[in-house]
């Protein structure tokens, strides 16, 4: 039903072809220099990195219950059916709440425009909606990244530890952190090496705000009947006070 | 005018002159330059100075206003009304400062409105948006009376006499709302808001702090005009006013201090670093107040009583900014200093409240509100 993608860091060479593919699918240049900048930005909505011989990407983990979803006010984020987390550009204020809020520093904001927008990657909602994979996985020449269904992508996952169960870290980065998300990651490493924040709660972020704001309706109403109730009190006291002096002058 | 009541005042003129070019010429280069040449904000500290002070300490500062109203109105507590105007004044001009600080920070402010027809009820910003809307129009609607009063205009101040109760009660539960929501804020980043500030708690921590803080500006306020236009106020007053203020800082104090103990997290404050130091700060500028102020001695002499108002002020703003900058750094991965611009802006925004309060003040019948 829902898609995903399984980044494999032991089958990438760092050749950067999803770099590549993803700038030509949002249309965004790319070059050397570009390439070379190791970090996501309002100008590269994925990226590789290197650790030593080793490589990791970044992008987008589509949560399956986003923090950056959850806080924009104006509901410009949608976690989709599909999957994919994505944003709409004509509803958005600016208030850059969803950078703030995202546990994997995600989303990027057109710092220099005068007429910003968030950039992140959309998963290529469009591409997996027509049952195509992401521009990335496509463009990927070891398999290192595929995207497909997210049960087919875990059972890949698993698969693969099994057959080579010395050459992986026994984990499954995604599977767990903030209630999962649809990008799953493996390692022969422990996930830190890989710049991986493995310090995220298991439970979804969106809840510790709702256990807050959920209370509103009540504390409003109680509120109300409290300051109503003080309210009589204190004028009732007011005019007994002045009648008991009436009567007595 | 004596000569140095004269030099006084044309001093502070120029300041505020300085001032107001520096931060007109900082939100010119906001909206030719764009958000990344005007601040130092980045993907990865995305929001600063003009959200940590203007915003979330323009809000708190603004408390004194349905601290007072509340007071007055609800606990019928009458001989707190000389300040009661002064603190609607400066809670109308506070929201309206801070709306205008948003409209500078988002970056595309003209699309404000948005929140009134695009909905997520899930979004904290989303209720303190709507609290924020709400309640500038109910502070407007607090203050307009002294406008008519001024004016003259019968009908409309016996209309807005009749709803005076449910006006002031919608008025205290919106705030109490939103003063809580603008901590909830920072629930949504346990990953980032260092163990010293986040708690569960954020919401009630920031609400109590509001209202120390209300008193405490009530006091400031009262103060200062006082100086400005040689009118005194009741010891009596002013001396239930901080001991109201010692007693809520001393509830904020052992709650704050309790939670931390209860998240095992109290250790913490003896691991040297920025982090602990600021929490150092930011306690003391909040406990020396609290613990004065319970002597009567100091509560008697207005200038001691300033200064523990002022400590307070101070103190809540270093929380604030401890929150949204001193405890977000170390997790975000990243340093952020305001730039020039930002503290401008800033600067020019506080200087354009000092303006407008004294200009107010001086045309309304703010000081000497007609009985009711």
């Amino acid at each position: 039903m829902s898609k995903a993608m399984l980044y494999d860091s032991t089958l990438c060479i760092g050749c950067r072809a999803c770099e590549s593919a993803c700038s030509e699918k949002w249309g965004l240049p790319y070059d050397d220099r570009i390439a070379a900048e190791e970090r996501l930005s309002a100008h590269k909505l994925t990226t590789v990195k290197t650790h030593g011989e080793r490589f990791s990407r970044r992008l987008c983990m589509h949560c399956a219950e986003p923090g950056c979803v959850s806080v924009c006010p104006v509901g410009a984020l949608q976690k989709t059916a599909a999957g994919p987390v994505v944003y709409d550009a004509d509803k958005c204020i600016g208030c850059r709440y969803c950078l703030l809020a995202c546990p994997f520093g995600t989303p990027s904001y057109e710092w220099n425009s005068t007429q910003p927008r968030v950039r992140k990657c959309d998963f290529c909602a469009d591409r997996q909606r027509a049952g195509k994979p992401t521009a990335c996985s496509e463009a990927c020449p070891t398999q290192a990244t595929i995207s497909g269904e997210r049960d087919a992508m875990l059972a890949e996952a698993k698969r693969r530890m099994a057959e080579k169960p010395g050459e992986y870290y026994p984990r499954i980065y995604g599977l767990e952190e903030v209630g999962g998300t649809s990008v799953f990651f493996l390692s022969a490493v422990p996930f830190e090496q890989l710049g991986l924040n493995t310090q995220l709660p298991d439970e979804p972020l969106p809840g510790l705000t709702w256990a807050a704001q959920s209370k509103i309706p009540s504390v409003a109403s109680a509120g109300a009947v409290l300051l109503s109730g003080v309210y009589w009190i204190t004028h009732r006291r007011e005019e007994v006070r002045k009648q008991e002096g009436g009567e007595k002058s | 005018m004596s000569t140095l009541a004269r030099r006084r005042s044309a001093f502070w003129t120029v300041v505020f002159g300085i001032l107001a070019v520096a931060g007109i010429y900082g939100v010119v280069l906001r909206f030719t330059q764009g958000l990344g040449s005007s601040t130092n904000l980045s993907d990865k500290f995305p929001w600063g100075l003009w959200i940590g002070f203007d915003v979330m300490c323009g809000v708190g500062l603004a408390a004194g206003g349905f601290m007072m109203v509340a007071t007055v109105h609800i606990f019928n507590l009458k001989r707190y009304k000389p300040v009661l105007r002064p603190a609607i004044l400066t809670a109308f001009l506070g929201y309206l400062l801070v709306i205008a600080a948003l409209l500078l920070d988002l970056g595309r402010p003209e699309r404000i409105w948005h929140a009134l027809i695009m909905w997520n009820p899930h979004s904290v910003m989303f209720e303190v948006a709507w609290c924020v809307m709400l309640y500038t129009a109910v502070l407007a609607l607090e203050f307009v009376p002294a406008v008519f009063e001024k004016l003259g205009g019968e009908a409309p101040l016996r209309w807005l006499r009749a709803i005076t109760v449910p006006l002031v009660i919608l008025g205290v539960i919106l705030s109490t709302l939103h003063q809580a929501s603008i901590g909830s804020l920072y629930l949504i980043v346990p990953h980032k808001l260092h163990p010293l500030w986040y708690t569960p708690l954020l919401p009630v921590m920031f609400f109590l702090s509001a209202g120390c803080v209300g008193l405490a500006m009530t006091i400031f306020e009262s103060w200062h005009s006082s100086r400005a236009f040689g009118k005194q106020l009741e010891v009596s007053l002013l001396n239930g006013l901080g001991r109201a203020l010692a007693v809520l800082l001393s509830v904020y104090l052992a709650l704050r201090f309790t939670d931390l103990a209860q998240r095992h997290e109290l250790a913490r404050i003896l691991e040297p670093g920025i982090e602990a130091y600021f929490f150092a700060l930011e306690t003391a500028l909040l406990l020396l107040p609290a613990v004065f102020l319970f002597l009567p001695s100091i509560r008697r002499r207005p200038g001691a009583l300033y200064a523990c108002a002022f400590m307070a002020i101070l103190g809540f703003v270093t929380n604030r900014l401890n929150v949204s900058v001193t405890g977000m750094e170390a997790g975000s991965g990243t340093h952020y200093i305001p730039k020039w611009t930002e503290v401008a802006v800033t600067l020019g925004i506080i200087a354009a409240g000092f303006a407008i309060f004294r200009l107010a003040v001086k045309r309304l019948p703010i000081f000497e509100p007609v009985e009711t």
